[in-house]
């Protein structure tokens, strides 16, 4: 028996959320008594993670340091899940955490439980509590099969300290089907991506116009913060889709949200309840997020 | 070309969510149903499809009898056909395996579902699915163009963009920007008429178990009062109460 979590990682160095998961998983493996075994992928140096108390290291080499192929690093999963009998399998609730764990669970004939933001309640059954209805609730869900894949929310769990000097593997990735290929990736370069942000800095409509996103990048600069938008900002074209955050853009989940010129519709504050302090600029007293 | 695509009928984005019977039920007084905005986009996508194409357009959800206008809606936008597996939709695995058992049975080139419904956030029907007809997924796609039996696809990630090119038969989770807000269809009257015409069938759903339950729900805590504060006061909370800056 044991905990399996896998832990992202960017450019060589490990995503916050993939020290949130091993600081999760260590706690899940205290409970169960089990040991905790970390699942990198294209991280070279995996020393920064010994500190969150994984027994155990599995580094998946690929060929590639760039790409996220959900499918290869699945069945790569899959196999090392059987190999360490996890009854237990963790993944942050990122995008690519969300790409890889139904298929994950559907290959190692699991439940899914998706976006968990505290450690289970109970183990046997696994039942556990979770974001649903875009942060406007919670649901305690239970696991109806003796293995789980759950994913956890990012900012939920935090990180406790837990040195261990693990052992360490090394994993080739099973090779990619023909039918699926990545050819490239994009990134905005010097920018801070949403989801990886402590701070996010947000315009809407009271900006006025897309002239004025001058000041709301002088402040995310300032603060090491990722830009947002409301949802009329980007539908008018002003800024990007992949900026717009709100129940049908991109979920926020950072230390610190502010809101300029955002009146905070209810699609709105669904998209970004899961921020711990919001800070929110505007001259309309009746806002709805006053 | 035969392109499915999967709706999940959910409470308008305005709902006020509230729970029955213990908190064990989501409480569906009052509320107004609409079609998963993640699988609109998706919807609209494939009926400009249909346009270069000649694809062949069906809807299905998996839901009782009460779900029907909102396939109705689908037709009046563009589709083709639907189809209602009779079945109150338990969890996302119990979906997955009952539009596995009606893909096994019509083969689409095609399948198009919302990256997650706007009500449970599951996120999992569209890999799920994928995995049983072991086919590839994309999910967060924001661009499609289809060549013959190849598809280029764009997804969305993390601070960018991945560019991806798949062969036919594909699983898709769609969402905003695989077309523009703007460009959703807005059914008119005689599209409206003429989806009273199209085919629903109703089928009985797949002898399939679930793998989760919700036992209970609950509702985050009230949020504390607003305080109204002048600059300074704004940067001394910051640093000293909340250490964020």
């Amino acid at each position: 028996m044991s905990v399996l979590v896998f832990v992202e990682s960017e450019n060589g160095s490990v995503k916050k959320s993939g020290f949130e998961v091993v600081s999760y998983g260590r706690a899940l493996a205290n409970n169960l008594n089990v040991p905790l075994v970390a699942v990198t992928f294209n991280l070279e140096d995996s020393n920064a993670l010994h500190l969150y108390g994984p027994d155990k290291i599995i580094a998946i080499e690929g060929k590639s340091d760039a790409y996220f192929e959900a499918h290869p690093i699945s069945t790569t999963l899959a196999s090392i899940a059987k190999q360490e009998e996890a009854s237990l399998t963790v993944v942050s609730a990122t995008a690519n955490g969300r790409y890889l764990a139904p298929i994950l669970a559907v290959q190692l004939a699991a439940a899914y439980i998706p976006n968990a933001v505290a450690l289970p309640e109970a183990y046997s059954p696994l039942k556990v509590k979770c974001n649903c209805f875009s942060n406007k609730a919670f649901s305690y869900t239970e696991s109806q099969k003796d293995k789980v894949v759950l994913s956890l929310a990012t900012n939920s769990f935090g990180l406790i300290e837990a040195q261990k000097t693990p052992a360490l593997e090394t994993r080739t990735l099973e090779t990619a089907s023909q039918q699926l290929q990545v050819i490239g990736v994009e990134k905005a370069s010097g920018t801070v991506s949403i989801a990886d942000a402590e701070v996010v800095v947000s315009g809407g409509r009271g900006l006025k116009g897309p002239e004025n996103w001058h000041m709301i990048e002088d402040l995310a600069a300032v603060l090491g913060a990722a830009t947002a938008c409301s949802k009329p900002v980007s539908d008018m074209g002003w800024r990007p889709h992949s900026e717009h955050v709100g129940q049908t853009g991109k979920p926020v989940a950072s230390n610190l949200y502010i809101a300029i010129g955002i009146s905070g519709a209810i699609q709105h504050l669904a998209g970004i309840n899961a921020s711990k302090n919001k800070v929110v600029i505007n001259n309309d007293p009746e806002a709805p997020f006053f | 070309m035969k392109i499915l695509i999967g709706i999940s009928c959910v409470p308008d984005t305005t709902s006020k969510i509230d729970f029955v019977d213990n908190n064990s039920q989501f409480n569906t007084t009052g509320i107004q149903y609409i079609i998963n905005p993640n699988d609109e986009f998706g919807l609209t996508k494939a009926v400009n499809l249909k346009q270069e194409t000649q694809a062949e357009l069906t809807v299905v959800t998996v839901g009782e009898a009460q779900v029907e206008p909102i396939l109705r809606k689908c037709l009046a936008i563009g589709a083709d056909q639907a189809i209602r597996i009779e079945a109150a939709p338990q969890d996302g695995f119990y979906v997955a395996q009952q539009l596995a058992a009606l893909c096994q049975k019509q083969q689409y080139d095609l399948i198009l579902v919302g990256r997650e419904s706007i009500d449970y956030n599951g996120g999992m029907v569209g890999g799920m699915l994928a995995t049983l007809l072991e086919v590839p997924y994309v999910p967060n796609c924001v661009h499609l163009a289809l060549k013959g039996q190849k598809a280029n696809l764009k997804r969305e990630i993390d601070g960018g963009i991945e560019t991806l090119e798949a062969n036919l038969p594909l699983v898709l989770g769609t969402q905003k920007g695989l077309v523009e807000e703007q460009d959703l269809i807005i059914p008119n009257m005689r599209g409206i008429m003429q989806a009273r015409q199209k085919p629903l069938e109703v089928l009985p759903p797949a002898e399939v178990a679930t793998a989760t339950r919700d036992i209970v729900f609950e509702k985050p805590a009230p949020k504390g009062a607003v305080k109204l504060v002048d600059v300074d006061e704004l940067i001394r909370l910051l640093e000293e109460e909340a250490k964020v800056i």
